[in-house]
Order: structure tokens, then C-alpha cells, then sequence
């Protein structure tokens, strides 16, 4: 699935850098019902993880309340150079990644 | 005799000036981008934040990907679409030669699908045709919007100015009590817009989802509670053409993000 992500694609080490992804999924609650009254079965994304070279540095529980495409922004500190992996993860094996390079003088 | 024709002037001259005061003035065009709030204006500004580029990125994809028995895909008639798409959205709706009357973006491309490449159209307000158009509209991102201007046009333009002036519903309402003379006030919460078409297929927050101008107006005709048009209906089209030329000079914004 599609996803858009905002690293900085250079940073002074130390400096504090905003990380911004947007991911394409319907989040379907398992709250609503079709027009003939059969529950819709929930389809959301269950957890996010970003690993900075190898090591988490992130993680996130997705629960039904949160929207469809979900926005997730954090910040983390430039140690080194390398690159930043996403992982999204959810219902029916639902899993998407990313990766972003960063190069930290 | 006399009396009834004195009646038709009395009733033609009572409605004429309520009919001619209430149209928007070109320098007073505004888009709905300028009713928002500044948060909703930055989730469009910002590419990386703004969901409907998720779409415009499928729509690349399938913009590149071959479909239909004729084993083609549209990159390999219309090339690069960053220069061949460029503009192409602003004018549409446009007059089709051997349709002899508008068709939409959305049709243009299904109508491309069967001419072309001998598929199966996609259905309206499915995420690959929102991609595709979506896709395609983006390169117009900037352009103003010039659509209407084929001679052609003319009484499809009519016909949407009609539709837009008649009240409908059980509450009797025409778009141009609420877009033309009520703009910039409030219907309960929301701010009421001059309904300048300038971002679609945009991403409303409360679809959750990228949609059509078409589902737009489907939307606004049960909130009057009128029978809404169908999808691809000629009214429907109309009325899209004529709020498209209403719209003239705007900047087009594809994906626009809306509350």
C-alpha cells in the first residue's frame, strides 16, 4: 500500500528531527453495520513501528476510534547516518513497510 | 386576456432581480480552500500530510500498469502525464464528438478503458478510478480552470445553470439559496461555501475517503431531501460542467482536503 513519508534527508548530529508517515488504510471499526443489518468485520492496522538503523525507536498501538489513513508524527534525535524503517502491521495479516535514508554530518 | 398577461409581467418582474442579484461576481470567486480552518488548509499544503496524494500515488501506478485485452496502458498513448496531463482536468467537464454532449474526467477515462484498451469500466467512487482521476488532476494542480468555454458547451451550461437555480426536495431549496446568497455563513456548525469545484476528487475528512464531485452533489440533494441523480446521469454532468464554469480562474487544487 501506498505510503507517504517526511525524514529530513539531512541533519546536523544531535539536532532533534520531526518524522512524519501517512499510510493508506480503511480502518473499518467493526463498529457499523451494511443496510441489511450484517456487521461489517473490523480491518484496522493494529501497530507501527520505526526501527533507526536496526534499533526501535517508536511504536504505536492503532485502535478502531482512529481514522482511516492514519497520520502518525514523532520526533527522534540524529545520531548517525542510515536509514529509518517503517512497519505497519494488522487485521486478516495485514503488513506494509517503508524505509527513508537520513545523512547525519 | 389583459389580466393575465398583467399577472405574467407582475411575476416575471417580481422574480427577475431575485434571479439576476444573487450570481458571484468573477473577483469575488473564492474556494472553499478559503473557508477553512488553518489546520485542514495545512493537511493540504503539506504533500506528506495530505491524504489524498496517497491516491495520486496509486494512480501513478496504475497510470504505468497495462489492463484490458488491447494490453495497453495509458502511459503507452499519453506518455508522461506530468507533461501530457498538464491542463487537462481544467477543462473538463469537455464536449465528446461521438457522444454529442459532456462527459466527466471520471468518464473520459472509462470511456478511454473500453475505446482504448478493452477493459471493464470502473465503477463510480471505486479507488481505482478516484486514483486515476486523481492522478490526472494533479497535473492541472496550479492551472486555472477554464471549462465551459467550447461553444458546444453552451446549452449543457444552461442546463446546469437551470438546475442550479431550481429549488428541489422536501425542503425546497436550490443550490443558489445557500452557494450564491448565503456564502460565508454558517449551516449549524459548518461554514456555507460559494461551491467552486476547484480540488476534486478531493479527501473530505468526514468520507474518510477521497471522492468525487459528483458524490458532492448526491450528498447536498438528500440534504435538501431531494431523489438525487445518478451517477453519470446527463443533469448530474450538467450541473458539474456549469459550477466548473462558474469556477472560471480559480487555480486548480486536485487533491484538495475539505472538512
Amino acid at each position: 500500500m501506498a505510503a507517504l513519508i517526511n525524514v529530513p534527508p539531512k541533519a546536523k548530529r544531535g539536532d532533534i528531527i520531526e518524522i512524519r508517515t501517512l499510510t493508506s488504510h480503511i480502518m473499518e471499526t467493526g463498529f457499523r453495520h451494511t443496510a441489511d443489518g450484517r456487521l461489517v468485520p473490523r480491518d484496522i492496522i493494529t501497530s507501527f513501528t520505526c526501527r533507526y538503523n536496526g534499533a526501535e525507536i517508536f511504536r504505536a498501538d492503532l485502535f478502531p476510534a482512529i481514522a482511516a489513513n492514519p497520520y502518525l508524527s514523532f520526533f527522534t534525535v540524529a545520531k548517525e547516518s542510515g536509514k529509518f524503517e517503517f512497519e505497519w502491521i494488522g487485521d486478516n495479516g495485514y503488513s506494509s513497510t517503508a524505509s527513508a535514508p537520513i545523512t547525519v554530518e | 386576456m389583459r389580466f393575465w398577461r398583467t399577472i405574467m409581467v407582475v411575476t416575471l418582474v417580481a422574480t427577475a432581480p431575485v434571479l439576476l442579484a444573487s450570481e458571484i461576481t468573477p473577483a469575488a470567486r473564492r474556494s472553499g480552500y478559503t473557508f477553512m480552518g488553518p489546520d485542514t488548509r495545512a493537511m493540504q499544503d503539506d504533500d506528506t500530510s495530505n491524504p489524498g496524494m496517497l491516491f495520486v500515488l496509486d494512480g501513478e501506478t496504475l497510470w504505468g500498469k497495462k489492463a484490458g485485452s488491447a494490453g495497453k496502458a495509458c502511459a503507452d498513448c499519453h506518455g508522461d502525464a506530468r507533461s501530457s496531463m498538464k491542463g487537462v482536468a481544467a477543462h473538463y467537464p469537455a464536449f465528446d464528438k461521438a457522444l454529442a454532449r459532456p462527459v466527466t474526467l471520471d468518464q473520459r477515462i472509462n470511456l478511454c478503458r473500453a475505446n482504448h484498451q478493452q477493459a471493464t469500466p470502473l465503477p463510480y467512487e471505486s479507488r481505482d478510478l478516484l486514483a486515476l482521476s486523481a492522478f490526472v488532476a494533479h497535473q492541472s494542480r496550479g492551472v486555472a480552470i477554464s471549462a465551459g468555454d467550447d461553444p458546444q458547451l453552451k446549452p449543457f451550461v444552461e442546463q446546469g445553470r437551470d438546475l442550479f437555480m431550481q429549488r428541489e426536495g422536501q425542503l425546497n431549496l436550490a443550490c443558489s439559496n445557500c452557494h450564491d446568497d448565503n456564502f460565508d455563513k454558517r449551516l449549524a456548525g459548518a461554514p456555507i461555501t460559494q461551491a467552486q469545484p476547484t480540488g476534486y476528487p478531493l479527501y473530505r475528512l468526514e468520507w474518510q475517503t477521497l471522492g468525487s464531485l459528483e458524490r458532492r452533489l448526491r450528498s447536498c440533494m438528500n440534504g435538501v431531501r431531494a431523489q438525487a441523480y445518478d451517477y453519470g446521469a446527463p443533469e448530474l454532468v450538467a450541473l458539474e460542467l456549469y459550477l466548473m464554469s462558474r469556477a472560471r480562474g480559480l487555480p486548480m487544487e486536485t487533491p484538495a482536503v475539505r472538512p
